[in-house]
């Protein structure tokens, strides 16, 4: 194995926005997006998770997943939520996280923000165009 | 410029992973510097050494190994993907490495730009 190879990141902090696009299972994409906020959380950055097309279905409530066999991981979005109120709260603490749904993707399939596990801000997509332009890093998946 | 480089499918399914291997080699003519190449979803599979293409068909998995032999690119696998399909230090190929996903939050903020390249 090569040797392990790190960064000076101290003192850096960048725009990620993570955009999820996909349905929560079918395909990996949701939980493997997932996966990537919640460790990216420990290096103090700012953060957008972003919900559109079918992925506004990853936060829906009440998943029930036993008749496929797949974990049902939407509860680990609860997670998501604590790190922005802790971003939130912390004063000391230079880190921006946001839960935002796309308005036109949520409205499409008959969702409103009560159907949600975790409190978003629904934005119409022009303007996410606007604050996905303003990202420094942008992940997809 | 330094590139961080996301590749997010394997070396079959999709053309991600040859576009972002074609990247990267013109990148590096061009003077730029690549930093780090992660691989993540089923991105892990382009480090599979077990991997046998035809051999009339390019074999990206070597391709990438001696692209980042030849230019100090550090290519890292995202290791909770990795080991749920099946890769791990025994079946990985020359070139590559196994770490965590902190690599790839580390190299979007140590890079200029982070170039995705997936479905």
């Amino acid at each position: 194995m090569s040797e392990e190879i790190e960064f000076d990141t101290a003192g850096i902090t960048k725009k990620f926005m993570y955009v999820n696009r996909k349905a929560p299972y079918g395909t990996i994409y949701a939980l493997e997006v997932l996966e990537a906020v919640l460790i990216s959380a420990a290096f103090e950055q700012h953060a957008c998770i972003v919900f559109i097309d079918d992925g506004v279905y990853q936060i829906k409530k009440g998943q029930d997943t036993d008749a496929v066999n797949m974990k049902n991981f939407s509860k680990t979005y609860g997670i998501i939520a604590m790190e922005k109120e802790d971003a939130d709260e912390d004063e000391d603490m230079d880190m921006v996280w946001r839960i935002i749904v796309e308005k036109e993707s949520m409205e499409a399939r008959g969702l409103s923000t009560d159907d949600f596990v975790v409190d978003v801000e629904v934005i119409e997509s022009s303007e996410l165009a606007a604050i996905m332009a303003e990202q420094e890093v942008v992940i997809s998946g | 410029m330094k590139f961080g480089i996301l590749v997010n499918e394997g070396p079959f399914t999709h053309q991600a992973s040859d576009s972002a291997y074609h990247f990267v080699k013109a990148a590096i003519e061009k003077g730029h510097q690549v930093m780090r190449v992660f691989f993540y979803y089923d991105g892990v599979n382009n480090a599979n050494k077990l991997s046998a293409p035809q051999s009339d068909d390019r074999n990206l998995v070597k391709l990438w190994g001696e692209l980042g032999a030849e230019h100090n690119v550090d290519l890292v696998v995202c290791i909770a993907a990795a080991l749920r399909r099946g890769i791990v230090e025994e079946n990985l190929a020359d070139g590559f490495r196994i770490s965590g996903l902190g690599q790839l939050t580390e190299v979007g903020i140590a890079a200029d730009r982070l170039v995705v390249f997936g479905d």
